[in-house]
């Protein structure tokens, strides 16, 4: 098996597994990287979202062989307690989780959203994550923590 | 008999009185550090760092020296489950009396030392300093200072003035974690030498297992062994897809039979009045005097059975030594769990080690005991190697406990002026508790499927003293002047239930507060004026008044939006919440904004308490939307998100919370105090806006046309 490769948090990486295996299976079964979380294997919840390229995808539903030669951002990849992403300041700013195990696939839904929009409105933010399901109730919270990230991108 | 005078004597806080030892509660380490050791847990609720707060204050430490140990049957103080938003109220009161008498002992030991009196001596971060600059710490002394002893009763906690950390807002130890991916969860952590769990389950409801064929599971490759005991069967792997495959394979060779027969989904009330059940009376009232009645007015209000539907499924380790297994769970309960594998297992205690670790939120008695005792029967055949089971979104959504379904009727008989004479509230449900660790049979799923099964516990109620269980919040906070509650318990369990966040409480408040306002609607008289006009207690009418006034209470009507109160203190005896629902809507309902008050005494972190409130109230308007089991007559059919659709970003209300604080309180649990009055407002807010009354919920479109039709 002549293996994949691809960009993990910009480091090259190279796989050699069954191209059909889900990038969620890869990332936490083969590298034993736990950012991304397993909520229901079926694309429907959103915890194990990671971003490939540009877009935010549900790692369980994506087969490795469909990101050769991508880029592919993790939760841990999006930034560090002494070099934080603005989502993951805000995220503490705004206290926006109570388990917080959605978490990880909605910073990288809102970190997807911000590569494409800096500037969102609250329905656009909501828009984005409406794939995400969370089950403590922090929505409100996690938006206000989107608009304030967003807020402070845009800051000179 | 005696006659035993009521004692003015001090007593311990309940779970320092159980746990009596200092040291099992604090301990100082040389380094600097403060370790606390609760019996509660991290459920996604921040009790870690509530707790935290309370004892770096009574200890005058830094925060940041305190370190918060997860529970363990290996030494944590037995605080039985966390649950019932308690946690605050006994493990908080536990530490803040526990260190209260720590400093109180650390300073005498510190005058001793330092010669000097107990009263010229200062605390700040740990050291202890008297005039002339002579000082000592508590790490200093700590080798000299045996905490090995029996908290006694006396020791004065601070007042709410002295405390620099309790009552502000402070960010919970927890988040950095886990918005840097730092792995707290048990789903992302990983033991030497771990194998992968996998347990075969029916999508039917209790079925019987009557035929195997292993041979294609042995195929895949990784393979470790394959467990069968009865109904229960299993596979353990090298790794986590190989143990998924082994399952895809076995499932394929495996032959059911369907278990009890499920009830007829579209008949729900009429199949829990038809069942045996146990009769309980809970309250009676009566003025003595007989009232005129002119009139009765009669409802049902029936909610169905709701799935907790944690964003993780249930995930569990387990490491068998010999005779002795180590667990590793996100259970509520490590002691409970700990007895119900006793009793599978036929181990004594000391045997099984049962240690808490992070899972995602937990919203009650959920699965993660019985993929507890999956790891251990797994592990069993692993030589003594770990094994880490997680169950499938399938599994969790069908074969968990569920919060039961409820039928509930209200009767009033009213006078000639239209007032409330007699009141009748009965209860049909399911019992709301079938924890693990408190009954002479297991509480566990497996249990109830191997060879030499154990019996299905049916589920009970806890008493009315500990907030009851169907009957929660059954007991009107109304001064009326006479009432009969009761509550029938089924004695079948053909859909399985255990405690879901509130227990009965979502019902009863549901069905009061839609009931009252109906009352009110018939007496042409505001809901408000109407609640307060029976309400005795100030703080009950304090957050009323608050979430009205806040509310702009009434607002005037437009076309398709209607406003809604609801109110309870939950369990009677906790936390006060007033709430004002705004919907609009015709065939959909939307619920635009909840403006809540509340009052949870002394808030420990302000900010938490109102996080907390939040996501009640957004879970509570998911509840009443959105959600319903789904079942046929031979399994549970809602087991995915498609089919168990749960509230989503573009649907979700704006909340405002408004916190009364009280300092001078007793602190009290926020957890559940939203879900009743939620629930209730958005229904009395549906009549509002469409003069549509929904008794049975969900509120949906199909229950909205049902509900017309029934009217009309």
């Amino acid at each position: 098996m002549p293996g994949i490769s691809f960009r993990l948090n910009g480091v090259d990486t190279l796989v050699d597994a069954d191209p059909d295996r889900s990038l969620l299976d890869i990332l936490r079964g083969h590298l034993g990287v736990m950012g991304a979380h397993f909520g229901c294997g079926a694309n429907e919840c959103g915890a194990c979202n990671v971003i490939v390229g540009d877009h935010a995808v549900a790692a369980c539903d994506t087969p490795l062989w469909s990101v050769a030669d991508k880029d592919v951002t993790t939760l841990e990849g999006l930034g560090n307690a002494e070099k934080p992403h603005p989502l993951q300041r805000a995220f503490i700013a705004e206290q926006a989780l109570q388990c917080g195990y959605c978490v990880s696939g909605i910073l990288m839904s809102a970190a997807a959203l911000l590569r494409r929009n800096p500037n969102p409105s609250s329905a656009e933010v909501k828009a984005a994550l409406d794939r995400n399901l969370c089950r403590c109730g922090s929505h409100n919270r996690m938006v206000r923590a989107v608009l304030r990230a967003a807020a402070e991108m845009a800051a000179p | 008999m005696t006659n035993a005078a009521p004692s003015s004597a001090p007593k311990l806080p309940v779970s320092l009185a159980a746990n009596p030892v200092l040291s099992s509660w604090i301990r100082f380490s040389p380094e600097g550090l403060v370790t606390v050791s609760p019996g509660k847990v991290e459920i996604g609720q921040g009790i870690v760092t509530a707790l935290a707060q309370i004892a770096a204050d009574e200890l005058d430490v830094d925060i940041g020296r305190v370190k918060m140990v997860r529970a363990s049957t290996a030494g944590s103080p037995n605080e039985g489950v966390t649950s019932g938003s308690l946690s605050v109220q006994q493990s908080g009161r536990a530490v803040r009396q526990a260190c209260a008498e720590i400093r109180q002992i650390f300073l005498d030991a510190a005058s001793d030392r330092l010669g000097v009196d107990i009263g010229a001596l200062d605390i700040k971060d740990g050291t202890i300093s008297g005039p002339g600059n002579v000082q000592t710490s508590y790490w200093e002394l700590a080798g000299d200072v045996s905490l090995d002893r029996d908290a006694r009763p006396g020791a004065t906690a601070k007042s709410p003035a002295q405390r620099a950390l309790a009552g502000n807002s402070m960010e919970r130890l927890d988040i950095p974690d886990k918005v840097f991916a730092h792995p707290r969860f048990i789903h992302d952590s990983t033991l030497p030498g771990m194998l992968h769990g996998r347990v075969l389950r029916s999508e039917m409801s209790a079925a019987k297992l009557t035929e195997l064929k292993e041979d294609g599971a042995r195929a895949v490759a990784g393979l470790v062994a394959i467990v069968r005991d009865g109904n229960f069967a299993g596979v353990v792997s090298e790794t986590e897809d190989g143990a998924e495959a082994a399952l895809k394979a076995l499932r394929k060779a495996a032959t059911w039979s369907a278990g009890e027969p499920l009830p007829d989904e579209s008949a729900l009330a009429s199949f829990l009045k038809a069942q045996p059940a146990e009769l309980t009376v809970i309250d009676r009232r009566s003025t003595g005097h007989s009232v005129e009645k002119t009139r009765t007015i009669r409802r049902q209000y029936t909610r169905p059975y709701l799935a907790h539907a944690s964003i993780a499924p249930s995930c569990a380790m387990a490491q068998w030594r010999e005779d002795r297994v180590h667990i590793w769970t996100h259970s509520q309960g490590v002691y409970l769990l700990r007895a119900d594998l006793a009793l599978v297992l036929k181990l004594p205690v000391e045997n099984i080690t049962v240690e808490h670790m992070e899972g995602a939120g937990c919203y009650g008695h959920n699965a993660a005991d019985d993929v507890a005792l999956d790891a251990v029967l797994l592990a069993k055949a692993a030589g003594g190697r770990p094994v880490r089971v997680q169950w499938s979104r399938q599994d969790e959504m069908s074969h968990a406990p569920f919060g039961a379904a409820m039928a509930i009727e209200i009767e009033a008989d009213l006078d000639a002026q239209g007032e409330i004479a007699n009141w009748r509230h009965s209860i049909w449900s399911n019992g709301h508790a079938a924890r693990p660790g408190r009954a002479a049979q297991p509480a566990l799923l497996a249990a109830t499927e191997l060879a030499v099964p154990f019996p299905r516990m049916i589920s009970t109620n806890p008493p009315q003293a500990n907030g009851g269980g169907a009957d929660r919040n059954s007991i009107p906070l109304y001064d009326f002047p006479s009432w009969q509650i009761e509550s029938h318990r089924l004695l079948t369990m053909p859909v399985r239930t255990s405690a879901l966040r509130t227990l009965g409480a979502q019902g009863n408040v549901f069905a009061i507060e839609s009931f009252l306002d109906e009352l009110a609607a018939e007496r042409s008289e505001d809901p408000v004026a109407f609640r307060l006009r029976h309400l005795r207690d100030s703080r009950a009418q304090d957050v009323i008044h608050a979430a009205a006034k806040r509310a702009n209470w009434k607002p005037n009507k437009r076309v398709g939006v209607g406003y809604g109160l609801g109110f309870a203190r939950y369990k009677n005896a906790g936390a006060y919440c007033a709430v004002v629902a705004e919907v609009e809507g015709a065939e959909d309902i939307r619920v635009k904004r909840l403006t809540i008050a509340v009052d949870v005494g002394e808030a420990i972190n302000p900010d938490g308490v109102i996080n907390q409130i939040e996501g009640g109230a957004i879970q509570a308007t998911s509840w009443v939307l959105k959600e319903r089991v789904r079942f046929d007559r031979q399994g549970i059919t809602s087991n995915t998100w498609t089919s168990y659709p749960i509230l989503r970003f573009s649907e979700v209300p704006e909340v405002q919370v408004e916190l009364l604080q009280r300092p001078d309180s007793e602190p009290l649990g926020a957890g559940e105090a939203a879900h009743g009055p939620v629930t209730a407002a958005i229904a009395n807010a549906v009549y509002d806006a469409l003069s549509v009354r929904v008794r049975d919920l969900p509120i949906t479109r199909d229950s909205l046309i049902a509900a017309m039709e029934s009217s009309s």
